[in-house]
């Protein structure tokens, strides 16, 4: 299980900007797709708002992914003390 | 200390905490339940689909705060203590909510309104941050260590009560003023009713005490410095963080808000339900399905956390979609046999000009009535062109009142939805409570909570939304995104997470 929990841990890891990236060309294509000023604000503005919510999360998931490549989930505390 | 805490003692607690919190919520939601007649009143009345999704976005805006408002008020619980914190957070909900209801619409002030809205709806997301985990935190710390689960999950009962308030409030506030004037001014009624809500729950709270184990902390000089600090900058309670949120909240997040929002805006916006009928089915369904909130917050306290949260993760993975294409099957009246049909009643057809051509759009609306006890109304828009005549539009049915055996089926399907809330709800404020030390509890549970409900789930709708307006998406298109989120949780909670409870939180 040890080493299942590391080698997701890159899966992680490459996870996180393969998710923005996604988001990125989506955002891109809709934006593109869309015609009048006031759609096309509207989509700018949402989208905008997504990659802006998402971007610090996926990073998120690349340091929980770099701590799981580096073991630091093997054993988990058994209780809440620092 | 929480050990010796007499029983009728936790639950004046637990009674305090809760009416607290639930009202909250109740503030919370109803912006979400009444977004479509939001969305007219804020907008221009041209704006058709995009007031909907910027009223959605409006509504998506509280919700993506909650993690700022988890750290600005989970910081001062872990500083000044939980009782003072979530009674300011109280005020500021309540005040905010009361304010939105009194906002002028977009033809009175224009783009303001929308845009004071938006700043209220802010205020209403940082306080909601700063609630949920000083209610959760300050429960824990007063229950025995053996029952944290089923004391903690009467907290975890309180957003789904908070949704049926605000439901029960919105139906009987139509019912009583009638469609027309409530979709005026009635709208405002529930928005403003919160400011009584409050003033009562605020002088409940004003008599509660510390809780215990934060008092002790205090008394003997130990309460973090910097909560934030010892919170994100150290690993070894980052690390548990981040699994919190990618392992737990974040799955449980989408499942909730799939559950309970998405499922009542698709039944009224893709499926075209009636208004009524809609919060009907939802209200059943969350009235058979919150005693499990304590069922599951009870077992967890046996059986460990882990389980009971990512079995109802993979039954909504599993689900969803047939669910869902169900809801859209039995909605479909497109094929109904003439002799299908009790009685049809013509409405007067009314036409408005379309602004700078000489055209105008004519709108006839047939009531139908079916044998069965079902009905809808059946409208056409066509265009009277000077040039080219009548260009006949495609029927819209929409207004659809289901069959009994139908509505009871629909209720079923959004029970089952609301049991697996509570299978990846109840036990989850326990689970959270269990992971952090006293001294930076608030903090540290508050935020990965709050990324998982508030930006996971609280986007559901609204990427939902979104994916099923694509070109060449279907309309369960928009299940793909809380199914991805859950699958993605699931394996991650399955992995990493730990099924052992801590025993003792008092350090």
């Amino acid at each position: 299980m040890n080493a299942l929990k590391k080698f997701l841990g890159l899966v992680w890891m490459v996870l996180g900007p393969l998710a923005m990236t996604f988001l990125f060309i989506q955002a891109v294509e809709k934006v593109g797709l869309t015609h009048t000023d006031i759609e096309r604000t509207n989509t700018i503005l949402q989208w905008g708002i997504i990659l802006f919510i998402f971007l610090p999360i996926s990073l998120g998931l690349m340091i929980f992914g770099f701590y799981a490549w580096k073991g630091e989930y093997e054993k988990l505390p058994d209780n809440s003390a620092l | 200390m929480s050990e010796t805490l007499p029983k009728n003692n936790i639950f004046k607690v637990i009674g305090a905490s809760s009416l607290g919190t639930l009202i909250e919520w109740y503030d919370f939601y109803i912006f979400g339940s009444l977004a479509v007649i939001i969305g007219h009143q804020l907008f221009p009345e041209d704006a058709g689909a995009s007031a909907l999704i910027n009223t959605l976005a409006i509504f998506a805006a509280g919700f993506i705060v909650r993690p700022f408002g988890a750290l600005v008020f989970g910081r001062l619980g872990d500083l000044i203590g939980r009782k003072y914190t979530f009674l300011l957070t109280l005020v500021l909900m309540g005040g905010s909510t009361f304010l939105i209801g009194l906002i002028p619409s977009y033809k009175s002030i224009g783009y303001a309104a929308p845009i004071l809205v938006l700043i209220l709806r802010l205020i209403q997301g940082l306080a909601l941050g700063g609630e949920y985990g000083g209610a959760a935190t300050y429960v824990a710390e007063h229950a025995p260590k053996n029952r944290r689960g089923f004391f903690t999950s009467w907290i975890q009962t309180t957003a789904t009560l908070g949704l049926f308030l605000s439901l029960g409030v919105i139906v009987i506030t139509k019912n009583i003023l009638g469609a027309d004037a409530f979709g005026d001014w009635g709208w405002r009624i529930p928005f403003l009713l919160s400011i009584v809500l409050v003033v009562v729950s605020i002088y409940i709270r004003m008599k509660m005490h510390e809780s215990p184990m934060f008092s002790k902390l205090k008394a003997e000089g130990n309460i973090s410095k910097n909560p934030l600090k010892e919170s994100f900058n150290n690993k070894a309670n980052f690390k548990m963080v981040l699994l919190a949120l990618f392992g737990a909240t974040m799955g449980q997040g989408v499942i909730w808000y799939t559950g309970q929002f998405y499922a009542q805006s698709f039944l009224e916006n893709t499926c075209k339900l009636d208004f009524n009928d809609s919060r009907y089915i939802l209200l059943w369904g969350i009235a058979f399905a919150t005693p499990f909130f304590v069922i599951f917050g009870a077992w967890s306290d046996k059986v460990g956390r882990k389980w009971i949260m990512l079995s109802g993760m993979l039954l909504g993975i599993i689900f969803y979609r047939p669910i869902y294409q169900m809801f859209l099957d039995d909605t479909d009246f497109s094929k109904i046999e003439q002799n299908d049909v009790s009685s049809t009643t013509a409405m007067p057809a009314t036409a408005v000009l379309i602004p700078n051509t000489p055209d105008s759009l004519r709108t006839i609306s047939t009531k139908v009535i079916l044998k069965n006890g079902a009905s809808f109304n059946k409208i056409q828009t066509d265009t009277i062109s000077v040039s080219k005549g009548v260009l006949p539009a495609k029927e819209i049915l929409k207004d659809k009142v289901l069959p009994t055996p139908i509505f009871w089926k629909f209720v079923g399907l959004i029970f089952f939805q609301i049991l697996l809330v509570t299978m990846v709800y109840g036990p989850i404020a326990a689970f959270l409570v269990e992971l952090f030390p006293t001294k930076i509890r608030y903090t540290s549970m508050s935020l990965p909570y709050h990324i998982g409900n508030g930006v996971f789930g609280g986007l559901v709708p609204f990427i939902a939304t979104l994916i099923a307006s694509f070109a060449g998406s279907t309309p369960l298109s928009g299940l793909w995104y809380p199914i991805g989120i859950a699958a993605l949780s699931l394996i991650i909670g399955t992995i990493y997470l730990s099924n052992k409870r801590d025993e003792s939180i008092n350090d």
